[in-house]
């Protein structure tokens, strides 16, 4: 599949999947990668080393910070795949040095697939092995 | 990307590394959002700034800027995660204390105003219809694109410092006229008696149109409280930074909305909103400001409990200027009798107050959503006039 990079990079690993948004502050423990928001369909999972897919963002701005936090206590995500991102994941990725593409027709990753990602400056391409 | 002379310098390193590293996220965000260009703001609200929520990832973030930089433009800041000035009142620790104090020093060596308030509209940051801000905070950037109509992105916390050094934001989503359309009609069909009314509509809705734009049709009257609880509802459930609602904001009339998918809300969903909502039983702390309750607010809490005792402790959570005049009409003396306090700079979702309570009563669906994950709260959410009853 083909996307848009928003931040540039390579990128493989196990997809973790969520089909509905996800806001991270307040919804991910920046310490340990561990989803929190109740009754978010992902709770309880852990986001580190995966290649984490889902629609949008939502919620707070203070997103951008936890992303890059979650990249400094080493619990990051290896990239993120979004249907659409908006700019507080963007800025948070970007920040952080995490790949990140979207335009990606998301339906057609299940979690635990094994992703491959290639970002290049503009354009990406996404591999479902 | 075009970039004036000057954006150039700010980006080749010119005016030093932080200048430079914060042009790089500018243009890059620009980049991948196609924007052709930057537009200069006026106006900056910096979300990220209780140590809770930022670690000390923020807080090195935040100093290396501070080493170099200051802002260029008015720039307001969110709350931090205590009042900074009565701070051990709330029973914060001095570990945590430290490091909120050390995250406020490097704004304010930055020349950003403390004024930590997610309602810097309501304490002397106050854009002008149409006017080019970038502000974070979730709540904030709806209340400035929806009901004073002027024009920012949901900026991240980092986005929108780099725009306050710099003194510019690229230029596209909504800050183009054409990408404030609405996309989804909702049809409101049920009498609306409270700003919590609100705020529970604002939940459902976010919920459904994830980060689309709203215009809603059925809405008789609504004031600035009633529309700050809809925004940040919708903000949190959500990503909603814009709505529309006719008759009453100001874009409403230039939007068009034929043949845009409809979305009813009436009785039923906002009774199944309110049961969703609930999980506690028995409250420890009724809180009150989120976002930051307005001096109307307070007034009307005061009126409600005066001369009598509240059923359980209360906060009213609010801006320092907003508690200052509350403080001068001896608004804070008749809550205080009845067994509240007015806390400023800070509110119930950015301070730790997990380690004080573990069932919080609020008004405000925004609170409602961060309370259970982020502060471990069961949560009970009813309009102001019951919680106090």
């Amino acid at each position: 599949m083909k996307g848009r990079t928003i931040y540039p990079g390579k990128a493989e690993g196990e997809a973790l999947v969520s089909k509905e948004p996800i806001g991270f502050y307040g919804g991910i423990d920046m310490k340990t990668g561990i989803v929190i928001e109740k009754g978010h369909e992902l709770e309880g999972k852990c986001i580190k080393d995966k290649i984490l897919v889902f629609p949008c963002g939502k919620g707070s701005t203070v997103g951008s910070y936890v992303i890059y936090g979650l990249k400094k206590n080493g619990v990051a995500p290896k990239a993120i795949i979004n249907k659409e991102t908006e700019t507080i994941v963007a800025t948070g990725a970007i920040l952080a040095g995490i790949v990140c593409v979207d335009g990606i027709d998301i339906d057609k990753i299940k979690t635990g697939n094994y992703v491959v990602i290639e970002a290049k400056e503009k354009e990406a391409e996404v591999i479902v092995k | 990307m075009y970039l004036t002379k000057e954006q150039e310098k700010m980006l080749e390193g010119e005016y030093g590394e932080v200048v430079s590293k914060m042009m790089r996220l500018l243009v890059r965000l620009g980049e991948v959002y196609n924007a052709e260009k930057m537009i200069p703001v006026t106006s900056v609200q910096v979300a990220g700034v209780s140590y809770k929520s930022i670690g000390d990832a923020g807080l090195e973030f935040l100093q290396d800027i501070a080493k170099e930089a200051k802002v260029k433009v008015l720039t307001f800041l969110n709350p931090a995660g205590m009042d900074l000035e009565n701070w051990k009142e709330m029973g914060i620790s001095e570990e945590f204390a430290k490091k909120q104090l050390a995250i406020i020093e490097a704004f304010k060596k930055m020349g950003i105003v403390i004024s930590a308030t997610c309602t810097p509209y309501l304490a002397g940051n106050l854009p002008r219809y149409k006017q080019h801000i970038a502000w974070s905070e979730s709540s904030a950037v709806s209340f400035a694109n929806s009901v004073v109509g002027a024009r920012t992105n949901r900026e991240g916390g980092p986005s929108a410092l780099a725009a306050a050094i710099t003194g510019y934001t690229p230029y596209y989503g909504l800050h183009l006229d054409e990408k404030r359309q609405p996309n989804y009609i909702i049809n409101v069909n049920v009498d609306l008696k409270s700003s919590t009314d609100f705020a529970a509509m604002g939940y459902y809705i976010g919920k459904e149109i994830k980060n689309k734009i709203p215009y809603f049709v059925g809405i008789k009257d609504a004031d600035v409280d009633d529309l700050k609880a809809l925004g940040a509802a919708m903000a949190a459930s959500g990503a909603v930074a814009l709505y529309h609602i006719e008759n009453i904001t100001p874009e409403a009339n230039e939007v068009s909305i034929d043949g845009l998918e409809k979305i009813e809300f009436g009785k039923e969903e906002l009774k199944e909103t309110y049961e969703k909502l609930n999980s506690g039983e028995e409250e420890d702390i009724i809180i009150f400001g989120c976002p930051h309750a307005s001096l109307n607010e307070i007034i009307k809490i005061a009126r409600l409990v005066e001369g009598k005792k509240a059923r359980k402790p209360f906060w009213i959570c609010t801006s320092r200027a907003v508690k200052e005049i509350a403080e001068r009409m001896g608004l804070d003396e008749i809550i205080r009798k009845a067994g509240g306090k007015i806390i400023a700079d800070t509110c119930m979702v950015v301070s730790p107050i997990e380690n004080l309570f573990s069932t919080t009563a609020v008004n405000s669906a925004k609170a409602a959503h961060y309370l259970p994950g982020f502060c471990k709260q069961k949560v009970i959410f009813k309009r102001m006039e019951d919680l106090l009853r």
